[in-house]
């Protein structure tokens, strides 16, 4: 078989699903509608998995003795490129490839389940909306994409989908536009995008510049080669961190996740939890080596995953808007996995990657079951009680709340963990890493159990009355990913020696991101290092207890005594209005005092005035000519016959030797 | 050969051709009535026409006679259009001074 997977077809089905609902969803009956958005990401995962059991169920046991390998083998990375070149400059060569190993799998499998049940929960709550076809066909514009940022072979096809879900996440927080206020999240993520994706550019022409190459394969082969440490290699590396700082919403770039919670709920859930900001941390993965054979910027990328994860957090403590907390619960999570990345642990980072899309996505949708059960209350404090009335959604938030402060034995406990252990065994830094891994723990904890205990339990406050029933499309996907949520992590766990370990994702990953040997592990660290995680973790969930549901007043108290703090808290550490007074303010100066009145106004108005006003001023002169006196044309015409006959008739050259002789004649006598 | 065998030679015809052209021309600039205007294009038109058949008769060529068709032909034309456009101009404006006739200036 020469083309095994059909790889090209995982991105093409949502985008035909796109084609469908975008150009003619509006004149389609809704149920049309429905099934073409459902489909798409359905098919996309049935290839995706298709893809997976080509290559897991058919294959021959891999040993060299036996000869060639059968038909079903399929060696990973598996790559499949476009038969004509793309891009053919001169020595510039750039194909549009797709790859396939372990890494795209995992995240492809994400991308695309996690799409689909979050496509079946929008049925449900999307339903009443006017936009409905509209908001599918963003959805599946957005699956297409991310499928392609996932399946790219090289930066620049990863470029593209990088790109293109900026846009669908852009299209989608400004999806209700009328609102200003999602109109301008939608604008300011955008625009804190383009600063991330500038460095991604700017990595990427750097990448060109020395490797002459954007196919991560060809990069690493590059690499292979000793002499490339530091130097280059950290610029590129940094660059591309400041484009994965941008998408994944990371220290200093973080500004812009938690005003895209104007979009609509299942959108924060699949594209601002789940899957887009997760790209900066899958390209990391990617692009793994330049950074291997960078330290330092791998202890950057360490640096601002353990700084964002405690900041995010830290303000995550005292939001009172339901979905802001998930929105800052998101960016410290990511900083989880920066964290993850800058200690080497890229398999740790790509597996709370993968828990965190499972348990994040569930928090997202039962918040948007909460919130559309209740009529479009986000105030925590308005809230209450729920459990009675939202029994199902209080299950399944229990869950997902369990597994993000990371209790075992659900989902983010075992990826956390990996993240914390391989932290603690990095060098001397490590530990100051892991421990503001572990105090970050703490802080998602107390939030975390905040948030379920003032929506869930207590008294009502305010008008918290169900309005709606929530359908079966909403519970559904809800339910599965509970499931994930509980179970997800045990992908990790793999029977060795009697005992257990926690190797098995990583070991999965390793031919994809590399494994580095943990020095100086021993399985009791790891248990003393869970134990304390587990123990923070149950200490958040005392606080919060303490701090919620047996003395109320507790919060209000220390809120009063620590004024300064919590103000600052609130207020997310005055960041916005810091860009705002250092950053946007002198922006706007400069374009509308030098750019707008210098060079607009003055060089560029200055210069088209001058023109007009030359051509008005020689119109008006040449205006005078034309008298509208037929009889003067007719003079004109006829002097100029006159003066056409002279010059013909009269023999000039003649005439004018004469007069010149006459003169030289004068002259000499 | 001399010139259609008696003595008037070719120079006196050309002179009265450009005569008749250079009255043509003066009464064209100077005549404000339309009509007038009008006759004068046309004797600069037969002013040429007398050059043409001089010249034709001097070389004995019949291309000039046939130019002269062609001129006679379209004055014809000309003529009927334009006497029409001027009773069009007196009926609109109850004028035939050129200098009153200035629609177009600005």
């Amino acid at each position: 078989m020469n083309a095994p997977l059909q790889l090209w077809l995982i991105p093409l089905l949502p985008f035909a699903g796109f084609l469908v609902n975008g150009i003619l969803g509006r004149r389609l009956p809704k149920w049309l509608v429905t099934t073409v958005a459902l489909l798409a990401p359905l098919a996309a995962f049935g290839a995706v998995l298709n893809a997976a059991a080509t290559i897991y169920i058919h294959i021959v046991p891999r040993c060299a003795p036996c000869g060639p390998p059968n038909w079903g083998y399929i060696s990973l990375p598996y790559i499949e490129t476009c038969p004509l070149p793309w891009i053919d400059i001169g020595t510039l060569h750039i194909n549009f490839s797709f790859v396939l190993d372990q890494l795209s799998l995992v995240m492809l499998l994400v991308v695309t389940g996690v799409g689909f049940l979050i496509h079946v929960y929008s049925v449900g709550y999307m339903g009443d909306d006017e936009g409905y076809a509209r908001y599918f066909s963003y959805l599946n514009l957005f699956l297409f994409f991310m499928t392609l940022l996932v399946l790219a072979g090289n930066a620049l096809v990863m470029f593209v989908g990088w790109e293109g879900v900026g846009l669908a996440s852009y299209l989608l927080i400004g999806f209700w536009f009328q609102k200003t206020s999602a109109a301008d999240a939608g604008k300011k993520a955008f625009i804190v995008n383009r600063i991330g994706d500038f460095g991604f550019l700017i990595g990427m022409f750097l990448l060109l510049a020395n490797f002459g190459t954007l196919t991560f394969t060809e990069i690493a082969a590059k690499l292979a080669y000793p002499g490339w440490q530091g130097g280059v290699v950290t610029v590129i590396a940094l660059c591309l961190l400041l484009g994965a700082a941008g998408k994944s919403a990371q220290l200093p770039l973080y500004i812009w996740l938690p005003d895209a919670m104007e979009g609509p709920t299942p959108v924060s859930a699949l594209i601002h939890a789940a899957t887009m900001v997760t790209a900066g941390v899958y390209m990391i993965a990617r692009t793994h080596v330049l950074f291997d054979h960078s330290p330092f910027a791998l202890s950057v990328v360490a640096i601002v995953g353990a700084a964002t994860a405690l900041f995010a957090a830290t303000i995550g403590l005292v939001q009172n808007d339901i979905k802001r907390v998930l929105a800052y619960s998101t960016i410290s999570q990511l900083g989880y996995m920066f964290l993850g990345c800058g200690v080497a642990a890229y398999s740790a980072a790509i597996f709370h990657l993968v828990t965190h899309a499972f348990f994040k996505a569930l928090l997202f949708l039962a918040a948007g079951s909460v919130i559309h059960s209740i009529g479009g209350e986000q105030d925590l404090r308005k809230m209450g009680g729920l459990w009675k009335k939202l029994p199902v959604t209080f299950a399944v938030t229990t869950a997902g709340v369990l597994a993000i402060a990371g209790f075992p034995p659900f989902a983010g406990f075992f990826s956390k963990d990996a993240i914390l252990y391989a932290a603690y065994l990095q060098g001397a830094n490590g530990k100051a890493l892991w421990f503001v891994g572990l105090v970050t723990a703490l802080l998602t904890s107390f939030y975390m159990f905040r948030l379920w205990y003032l929506a869930f339990l207590g008294k009502p406050r305010g008008e918290t009355a169900p309005h709606h029933s929530t359908p079966w499309s909403m519970l559904g996907p809800l339910t599965i990913l509970a499931l994930l949520s509980i179970c997800g992590g045990w992908i990790g766990i793999e029977r060795s020696a009697g005992w257990i370990n926690m190797e098995r994702f990583s070991g999965f990953l390793a031919p994809a991101v590399g494994a580095r040997a943990a020095v100086g592990g021993s399985t009791q660290l790891e248990l003393m290092l869970s134990a304390a995680a587990v123990a923070v973790a149950l200490l958040g969930w005392l606080l919060a207890y303490l701090f919620y549901r047996q003395k109320s007043t507790l919060p209000a108290q220390l809120a009063d005594a620590l004024p300064g703090g919590y103000r600052l808290l609130a207020n997310k550490y005055y960041v916005d209005e810091f860009y705002g007074a250092t950053l946007v303010k002198p922006l706007l100066a400069i374009s509308t005092y030098f750019l707008g009145w210098v060079v607009d106004k003055a060089l560029l108005g200055g210069a088209a005035w001058l023109l007009g006003g030359v051509a008005t001023f020689s119109g008006a002169l040449l205006q005078r000519w034309q008298s509208g006196n037929i009889r003067s044309y007719a003079a004109w015409l006829a002097a100029g016959a006159a003066a056409v006959l002279l010059f013909l008739v009269v023999p000039w050259p003649a005439v004018l030797a004469s007069l010149s002789a006459f003169h030289l004649g004068a002259a000499g006598h | 050969m001399s010139f259609l065998q008696n003595d008037v030679p070719l120079s006196w015809y050309l002179l009265l051709s450009a005569a008749l052209f250079a009255l043509g021309i003066v009464g064209f600039l100077i005549k404000r009535n339309l009509i007038t205007v009008f006759m004068s294009i046309e004797l600069m038109l037969n002013a040429v026409n007398l050059s043409f058949v001089t010249f034709a008769c001097q070389w004995n060529a019949v291309k000039g006679q046939i130019f002269v068709f062609f001129v006679m032909m379209v004055a014809a034309a000309e003529a009927a259009v334009g006497l029409a456009i001027i009773i069009a101009v007196f009926r609109a404006r109850a004028t035939l001074a050129a200098d009153r006739i200035d629609l177009m200036k600005l």
